[in-house]
């Protein structure tokens, strides 16, 4: 039996009342699509199921797929360890939910199933504005906290034409230069 | 028969050449290694090309004690603000090379992200080009500093 169809019949076993896509790639990784309303309940099982225990989210990360709806996919990446309480073997398993473009971006969160998600999410978040719901932490990651638009999609521009945000330059002014100095030396006092 | 004693130690010379000899001889950078430029400004001032030679070689981890600031690599949109700061941290006279092409004009990042180039951000003396320069050109950089710091005028 190969990879792909043991764990999609343990997978079906385990959540039952969700339809399940097995696609075949041409790596030969096993591809699991699953719904977006389901998404968290199969990550539940996946974790969880004795026989699976992919307890390891090695990655995860959207794809745009601009011209085309519904427009995004997330790619979740994870593996079984096959050590002692770690599932039965060794393996690695791609699942993937397809997402619907629009104004707003919503998909439930998988840092409660994986708290390693929780920066993979941010990431996400700022560069595709794909927002998750039940995240305990939505902000952006890598880019600016003041930056506009979502570099990774593919309606972004390449170039910018932008003035540099450099902020304001350091002005201390001498009443609060001598304050510093105040505080110093009233901390070194009571040191 | 001069009316002074020659054995007194006294050389004359201007204010102007006695302080520009000073700062050029010992120009002190910031480090400020931003990607692999970083790499061979390391290597400038290594033993093997010894920046000591031209009185450069004391790298501060402290804007607060440095005269020169060497931006070595590709300045990202997110650390523009962060360079900008410790520019203005850094005491008067402050002089800044943009080392390599990322650091001049974006070089090959041509994106969103990248800063195209330093002089968006702070007043640049010399442009070294290169990617990277070979640590030769740094010196070579250093050494046009050297030259027009000594063109300066202290009391203009």
């Amino acid at each position: 039996m190969s990879d792909a169809t043991d764990i999609l019949e343990i997978l079906s076993r385990a959540v039952p009342q969700v339809r399940l896509e097995s696609v075949e790639t041409g790596d030969g990784m096993p591809t699991i699509y699953v719904p977006l309303e389901h998404l968290v309940e199969t990550c539940f099982a996946l974790r969880d199921t004795p026989e699976l225990r992919f307890a390891f989210l090695v990655d995860l990360l959207p794809v745009d797929y601009l011209p085309r709806e519904p427009r995004f996919e997330i790619v979740y990446l994870m593996a079984s360890l096959g050590m002692a309480g770690f599932g039965q073997t060794a393996r690695r398993l791609r699942v993937k939910v397809r997402v619907p473009g629009g104004d707003e971006v919503l998909v439930p969160s998988v840092s409660s199933v994986w708290p390693a998600a929780g920066w993979s999410e941010r990431e996400a978040y700022d560069l595709f504005g794909i927002h998750f719901s039940g995240h305990p932490d939505m902000r952006r990651i890598l880019m600016p906290d003041d930056w506009e638009g979502y570099p990774l999609r593919k309606d972004y521009p390449v170039q910018i034409k932008m003035a540099v945000k450099t902020y304001e330059p350091l002005q201390v002014s001498q009443e609060q230069f001598v304050a510093n100095i105040e505080a110093d030396r009233e901390r070194a006092r009571n040191d | 028969m001069p009316d002074y004693d020659p054995e007194i130690p006294v050389l004359l010379t201007t204010v102007d050449k006695v302080v520009n000899w000073a700062r050029r001889s010992s120009i002190w950078p910031v480090t400020f290694g931003l990607a692999c430029c970083a790499i061979e400004m390391m290597a400038m001032s290594a033993s093997r090309y010894d920046i000591a030679r031209f009185g450069a070689e004391v790298f501060r981890g402290s804007p607060r004690q440095s005269d020169l600031m060497i931006v070595a690599g590709r300045l990202s949109r997110k650390m523009a603000p962060v360079l900008r700061r410790i520019y203005d941290q850094m005491p008067e006279p402050k002089y800044v090379i943009s080392m390599g092409a990322c650091a001049s004009v974006g070089g090959v990042f041509d994106n969103y992200a990248i800063v195209q180039g330093v002089d968006q951000v702070v007043p640049v003396d010399v442009f070294v080009p290169g990617c990277p320069p070979r640590p030769e050109s740094l010196i070579y950089g250093i050494v046009q500093l050297q030259k027009k710091i000594d063109r300066t005028k202290v009391f203009a």
